[in-house]
């Protein structure tokens, strides 16, 4: 009788059950620890939610490790939740009011959006720099050129480059360095990839390839990669980030404070040491006005 | 074969350390994955009895539709369910001029915030797994031989007692729908990613942190999230399989 039962499928359904409810609750007690020291006398009103998005290199860089905590710190009413997603879609975000607050870089972009009238205002943030990366035996030659010195050599040497092709900053940035010299990348060597800045990376250093990367995904990522710096310090490589409130945010003050903030003195600190003791120079310069 | 051991060893050290939340991770695409489909079995078992067992107008159009939405490629549901719930869609719309009709002369009602949260992915989720679960009982139901439920009507059995022996008898049919449809939500990446947003802490499932820790160059980590994934997913169909399985020695 007893074989009959163990084949019985609600006898085998009901064991199943009380296991998932088992696995399940000891799954939730493994998560909940950390957060289980909840101070009950604590701010009387629950944090509000705070929407920011931002672009997919900067959570790669890690600086929102150090600076969502140091903001939560200063203002403890809100929790920040970060959607990173390619520069265009975080601005679409914002001109759907699914976002509070944008954190990309994409000046004309944002000026344009603001000018739309879908975000209050930009104010600028930090800045960062672009590089030319490639292998080190460097078949194009470029190293140490100006940046329209590189890309001209790297399209005629028809050398493998791989690039972002998404609506990103970086991106953004690309096509108008090759408007710049005067090029239309066109090609079996012209890779667009359609991915992040990790992924690009990671794909410039398998073919081998050329590509355009911020230093600071380059130097978070440089471990496993097998590319060199070949071209930086040129003026044109200039990355610079913006802040920008979104008008009609479901959480408004949250977002004038966070874009507050990150142009405070306090804030401006914080990026400026960012990196610094992880790489030995920091990945952002803060350049608010 | 290095980049194997390396995984699983990672693998195991990451549950053993509860490192980078990946418990809460773990719990948290259970319990999306879970309620999903606990949804679409209440929604797909009852339409897929009624597509596979009865004959109607539009049927052949409807199980058109069904198939069509298995095939519905997960990330097209996800933008689907943004475009509705997005604070600038028509879900959105319709909850405020409900809000302002109901409470005239106060202060107009800011739209509500539907996104990013585990809601959301629970839509998605359900409207990806259902066409799955309904689809596939339709054809379990469908090939249960309509002499038996005949049998049954002239014995003097009710609509519900015939629908509830003909479901009985295809029950391996309709388990393999919610093992079908389970598989298609645990592993789906692209309309969690979209609309749940991939939030540390709170709508990060199994699925998007392997996209996240990939994108980020850590190779070992994603992979060892993968594997914790699989893993999990060869658990939960050992078990469902041993359910279907049940009563198979009594049968010839």
């Amino acid at each position: 009788m007893i074989d009959r039962l163990k084949e019985s499928a609600v006898w085998r359904l009901a064991i199943l059950v009380l296991a998932f409810a088992l696995v399940f609750s000891l799954a939730g007690c493994a998560a909940e620890e950390p957060p289980a020291e909840e101070p009950a006398a604590e701010a009387p009103a629950a944090p509000s939610k705070l929407i920011l998005a931002s672009t997919t290199s900067t959570q790669d860089s890690g600086l929102f490790e150090v600076l969502i905590p140091a903001f939560e710190a200063a203002y403890p009413e809100y929790v920040v939740e970060v959607i990173a997603v390619g520069t265009g879609e975080a601005l679409e975000l914002g001109q759907n009011r699914d976002a509070d607050v944008l954190l990309v870089h994409a000046k004309v972009k944002e000026e344009a959006f603001v000018a739309d009238g879908y975000g209050t205002e930009r104010r600028d943030v930090m800045y960062n720099d672009f590089i030319l990366v490639g292998p080190a035996d460097d078949p194009a030659g470029i190293r140490g050129l100006t940046v329209v010195e590189a890309l001209t050599k790297i399209a005629d040497a028809e050398a493998s480059f791989v690039s972002r092709g998404d609506d990103s900053g970086t991106y953004t940035a690309e096509k108008a360095l090759w408007a710049t010299a005067g090029i239309e990348p066109a090609g079996a060597w012209y890779n667009s990839a359609g991915q992040g800045m990790g992924d690009v990376l990671q794909i410039a250093s398998e073919l081998p390839g050329y590509t355009m990367t911020d230093r600071a995904t380059y130097l978070n990522l440089k471990v496993s990669l097998a590319l060199d710096i070949l071209v930086e310090g040129d003026t044109v490589l200039f990355n610079q980030y913006g802040v920008i409130p979104v008008t009609g945010a479901a959480n408004p003050e949250g977002a004038r404070a966070f874009a507050d903030w990150i142009v405070s003195a306090d804030g401006q600190a914080v990026i400026e040491t960012y990196g610094a003791d992880t790489f030995g120079q920091p990945l952002f310069f803060p350049n608010a006005q | 074969m290095d980049i194997i051991f390396n995984a699983v060893e990672e693998a195991v050290r990451l549950l053993a350390a509860g490192e980078v939340g990946v418990w809460g991770i773990i719990a948290l695409s259970l319990r999306v994955s879970g309620i999903s489909i606990l949804i679409a079995m209440g929604i797909g078992i009852p339409l897929g009895y009624l597509i596979g067992s009865r004959r109607f107008v539009g049927r052949r159009f409807v199980q058109v539709v069904v198939n069509t939405g298995m095939g519905l490629p997960p990330v097209v549901a996800g933008l689907v369910v943004y475009m509705f719930l997005s604070r600038s869609g028509p879900v959105a719309e319709v909850w405020v001029n409900l809000a302002n009709a109901l409470s005239p002369g106060g202060a107009p009602h800011p739209e509500p915030r539907m996104l990013f949260t585990v809601g959301a992915m629970l839509v998605a989720q359900v409207l990806i797994s259902t066409p799955l679960v309904t689809g596939v009982t339709a054809a379990a139901i469908g090939s249960v031989p309509i002499e038996l439920r005949l049998q049954a009507r002239s014995l003097g059995a009710s609509a519900w007692q015939e629908a509830v022996l003909t479901v009985k008898e295809a029950r391996r049919g309709v388990m393999a729908a919610v093992v079908a449809g389970f598989g298609g939500i645990i592993s789906e990446v692209g309309a969690v990613m979209i609309v749940g947003g991939n939030i540390e802490g709170s709508t990060r499932v199994m699925t998007t942190a392997i996209v996240l820790e990939t994108r980020k160059g850590n190779y070992g980590l994603a992979l060892a999230l993968g594997f914790i994934l699989i893993g999990i997913a060869f658990v939960i169909n050992n078990g469902l399989t041993w359910l279907q399985q049940s009563g198979s020695r009594y049968e010839r």
